[in-house]
């Protein structure tokens, strides 16, 4: 005998045994029907209850694409910043929320096929429901006890049937819902972790650094926008200053080093370089050390 | 005759498909007492596949009992296994 006969078999036994049990047939159509009834109400939760694993992973595919975005933005600026390390750091988290994405993308292709599988079996139960119902009520109002016993075993047989599969089928979606709801959990965990780097989670140190970079930059810039306001100006000053000749290469030295010592010479006249510069009839953009020299001790 | 598929529904399939459908539950069959994966996957595919192709879906609201039942499309070798038992998967 093949498989699909002794299967037919186990279900059908299972059907008689619980057809044994009753003592009247009629309290067995009754019985069943609250059965029927239990079973559609436990379908469609179960139906909602995949629904909510969905949703569940939907959001974290959502939230992980949204990290996977921001990392690829984060290495793009720390490639601009000249900053391969950072990059490189922010690219390894973006694969590994990718790979977790890829992996979500597959349970959500599941929830979802079990969600259609679980509501098809719920309408179908419901029409057989729906079904037995009616041909209760005929068995009843037609049949004495002892003639409706062969219409009420079909009528079992047929809906107890559907009942076993229908039941396998929940229980499969709940394993299935379970499953999903660990490996949910444990990628909760992970983002909290900070391993993929919630977004809107804890404080993001690639980006901490990169906006530390960013801020740096945004210093140079702004000096070099001032040395560039400062040596616009020098010029015209000097125009108006004494001996505004332009100077001579001797002349040059002589104030270079100059401008070097001033700052260690306490009775000098003047406090900077350029000031010095000037007083000496020198071009200020003849002193390039005095410009160049880093102010803060935080050279490029 | 009625075929259920499990978690699919059930089919009338004409008399004439039984030697084709009982060639493959041989196969189906020696493949579970073998432990043979493959074969297994590849006759319970081949079931399904014919009895979807020449069995056409009874109403939803027949409440016949069914002549032959298939396991389910995703249905593991330990799943039929169990199915095979009394104390096996179906509930109640």
């Amino acid at each position: 005998m093949g498989v699909m006969k002794r299967v037919q078999l186990v279900f059908k036994a299972k059907a008689n045994k619980a057809l044994d049990k009753m003592e009247d047939p009629r309290e067995t159509l009754d019985y069943s029907y609250q059965r029927q009834l239990e079973l559609l109400t436990k379908v469609r939760r179960g139906v909602a209850d995949v629904a909510t694993s969905r949703k569940r992973v939907e959001l974290q595919m959502n939230q992980l694409q949204q990290q996977a975005n921001k990392l690829d933005d984060q290495a793009r600026k720390a490639l601009g910043l000249g900053r391969e390390d950072l990059a490189r750091d922010a690219l390894t988290r973006k694969s590994s929320a990718q790979s977790q994405l890829n992996d979500l993308q597959g349970q959500y292709a599941q929830l979802q096929a079990e969600e259609e599988k679980l509501t098809v079996a719920s309408q179908r139960l419901q029409a057989k429901v729906d079904a037995f119902r009616t041909r209760k009520e005929t068995i009843k109002a037609t049949y004495t006890a002892a003639e409706a016993q062969t219409r009420i075993n079909e009528a079992f047989s047929g809906i107890s049937e559907e009942m076993g599969d229908v039941g396998m089928a929940i229980q499969r979606a709940e394993d299935k819902t379970a499953q999903m709801q660990a490996r949910a959990g444990a990628i909760d965990e992970l983002m909290a972790s900070g391993a993929l780097d919630d977004v809107g989670g804890r404080r993001d140190d690639i980006q901490a650094e990169l906006d530390q970079l960013s801020a740096n930059s945004d210093v140079e810039s702004e000096l070099r926008r001032l040395r560039g306001e400062i040596a616009a100006n020098a010029p015209k000053q000097l125009e108006v200053g004494p001996n505004g000749d332009g100077g001579q290469g001797g002349n040059g030295e002589q104030a270079q080093s100059q401008a070097q010592s001033a700052p260690y010479a306490p009775p000098a006249p003047t406090q900077n370089p350029q000031q010095a510069a000037q007083a000496a009839g020198i071009p200020v953009s003849d002193l390039p050390s005095a410009n160049d020299q880093p102010q803060d001790g935080e050279g490029p | 005759m009625i075929v259920r598929i499990l978690g699919e529904g059930q089919f009338r399939v004409d008399d004439n498909a039984t030697p084709g459908l009982n060639h493959l539950d041989t196969e189906l069959e020696t493949a579970v007492e073998r432990g043979d994966e493959p074969a297994f996957k590849a006759a319970l595919t081949g079931l399904l596949a014919q009895v979807r192709a020449q069995g056409s879906p009874l109403p939803p609201d027949t409440l016949e009992p069914s002549d032959l039942i298939l396991p389910h499309q995703d249905s593991s070798m330990d799943e039929v296994r169990k199915l095979l038992t009394d104390e096996g998967l179906i509930p109640g």
